[in-house]
């Protein structure tokens, strides 16, 4: 990695802001996305909704789907590695994708180490529940941030408990004094240096997103309202009676955030939104957000 | 140029927030004493001194635009005198032809430029590069961020250009309206965001000439004789 590249990295994250980046299986969906105005593709073999209900590992994409996809748009497209799996991370980056989401999603390569994302040019998005978890994904390289959710579900309720979760204790941090922080990083398990950054400025060094069980046009707005930066969609559009809609819907939602008549308008005659899954009637070990630490 | 013993207010300048790096931009022109405004919709738009149009993807924006027709009346807003600055996707925006413009479809955009450009010309993410340039009227270089950025591959007479990397132009004024290829909103240098306060300060002055053509003309090629590909 060059010195130029953490601010070339986390500058493409800060053009994606205030927009909603799709998860697409085919080319045909990707363009699908990019003609509702997603601001990005994210190139999997199988929505989370389908890794559930088939089950099995779930891994890195065929790299003919991911060229596939390259070709079929103009927008950035960010494919996903397993958790700890360096060699998927590699082979993403020779393809030329423009982000890798070392993603929970999928099965986890390695129960201890995430990947060194310090030593790839291309940048990195890692899923978080807390600040801490966040802060360990920057020092290992992220250059993106999305809160974890509960993938795969259609409930909004965890990407809930994760922002606020992340963005609470970004405001605790901010109310410490100077020798506090010394104890915090030590909390949160985090270098010190970049708990006293996140406290002075009151926010990440890097683009926080939003992901996991967003569904509606409503769910992406209340997320934007509560600070996040942008939204991810997994299986809720493709997953749903009228994608091509629900998609135009859910990105004028997240720019019109604060506009409840806008909201209310884009929201009308979507159709059956995707079925979904309480996460409440989730048995643990089925939950993917409590993969990853 | 403003706040200064002048008595002049400071200028509201309007930062299209449809999508992008809108809070970069907006930190950058108040660092330097303007005020901001985020604008959505057409209405945002009046009472302003001056709009930046920011960078994010501009397939996203058309069509975030479309719905309200901000851009048809941003354009009239400019072509009456309001000053605008793009930067990445927001000069792709200002630009009358883009070369590759498949993927915008028949949504409006702001064309006041007379230039043609070109998309994600140097490919994608692991093309994106920093680098030096030298701009007109500064004596030492500025660090240009350029991410996916578009390439401009011709320019109208009308088309002053104010920096260039590898023979492109990557820094251009026409009349009241300015566009970078790069980001300096991403670096702390301020520089370029105070050139496009000086132009919105000429306006008080009466200096300031629109400068833009509606005819479309031929144009020239961008690329220096000689200069390397």
């Amino acid at each position: 990695m060059t010195e130029t590249q953490p601010l070339l990295n986390a500058g493409l994250a800060q053009m994606l802001k205030g927009g909603v980046i799709m998860d697409v299986v085919t080319p045909d969906q990707a363009r699908i996305a990019e003609q509702a105005g997603a601001v990005a593709v994210m190139a999997l073999e199988r929505v989370p909704a389908d890794i559930r209900a088939q089950g099995g590992v779930a891994r890195m994409s065929d790299p003919d789907l991911i060229d596939g996809i390259i070709e079929a748009v103009s927008i950035p497209v960010m494919a996903k590695a397993r958790i700890g799996h360096f060699v998927e991370a590699q082979v993403l980056q020779s393809l030329g994708v423009d982000y890798i989401d070392e993603s929970e999603v999928l099965s986890p390569a390695d129960f201890v180490n995430h990947i060194d994302k310090t030593g790839f040019d291309v940048p990195f998005v890692c899923g978080a529940t807390n600040l801490g978890e966040a802060l360990r994904r920057i020092t290992e390289g992220a250059s993106m941030i999305r809160s974890k959710g509960e993938a795969g579900t259609g409930d909004v309720s965890e990407a809930m408990r994760h922002i606020r979760q992340i963005l609470g204790e970004i405001r605790a941090l901010g109310a410490k004094s100077h020798d506090e922080l010394f104890v915090a990083a030590k909390e949160l398990q985090a270098p010190h240096d970049l708990v006293e950054k996140v406290a002075r400025e009151g926010r990440l060094p890097v683009t926080l997103f939003v992901a996991g069980g967003i569904a509606t046009p409503a769910d992406a707005a209340m997320m934007m309202q509560l600070g996040a930066d942008g939204v991810f969609v997994g299986s809720g559009i493709f997953k749903s009676g009228n994608p091509e809609q629900r998609a135009r819907a859910i990105v004028q939602a997240t720019t019109h955030y604060d506009d409840p008549d806008t909201i209310a308008r884009v929201s009308r005659g979507l159709g059956d939104a995707m079925v979904g899954i309480s996460v409440a009637d989730l048995p643990a070990p089925h939950r993917l957000a409590e993969r990853g630490w | 140029m403003m706040l200064g013993g002048s008595g002049v207010a400071a200028p509201l300048i309007g930062v299209v927030a449809l999508q992008g790096g809108v809070r970069e931009h907006r930190e950058a022109l108040e660092s330097l004493g303007a005020r901001t405004r985020r604008v959505t919709l057409p209405s945002h738009l009046d009472g302003l001194d001056g709009v930046v149009l920011p960078g994010g993807e501009s397939t996203s924006m058309v069509r975030l635009a479309a719905a309200s027709g901000l851009f048809p009346a941003l354009e009239q807003r400019i072509r009456d005198g309001l000053p605008v600055f793009g930067t990445c996707a927001g000069l792709i925006l200002l630009t009358r032809t883009v070369l590759d413009a498949e993927a915008l479809a028949e949504h409006p955009r702001v064309p006041v430029l007379d230039m043609a450009v070109r998309r994600n010309a140097y490919g994608g993410q692991l093309a994106s590069f920093v680098a030096p340039i030298v701009v007109t009227g500064e004596s030492t270089p500025v660090e240009a961020v350029f991410i996916r950025a578009p390439q401009v591959e011709q320019v109208g007479h009308a088309v002053e250009v104010l920096a260039e990397h590898g023979g492109r132009p990557v820094l251009i004024r026409q009349g009241i309206v300015m566009a970078a290829t790069f980001h300096p909103e991403l670096t702390p240098d301020t520089r370029v965001h105070a050139m496009f306060l000086a132009l919105v300060g000429l306006r008080d002055d009466g200096l300031r000439d629109v400068g833009l053509t509606n005819a479309v003309e031929p144009g020239r090629e961008a690329r220096r004789a000689g200069s390397p590909g």
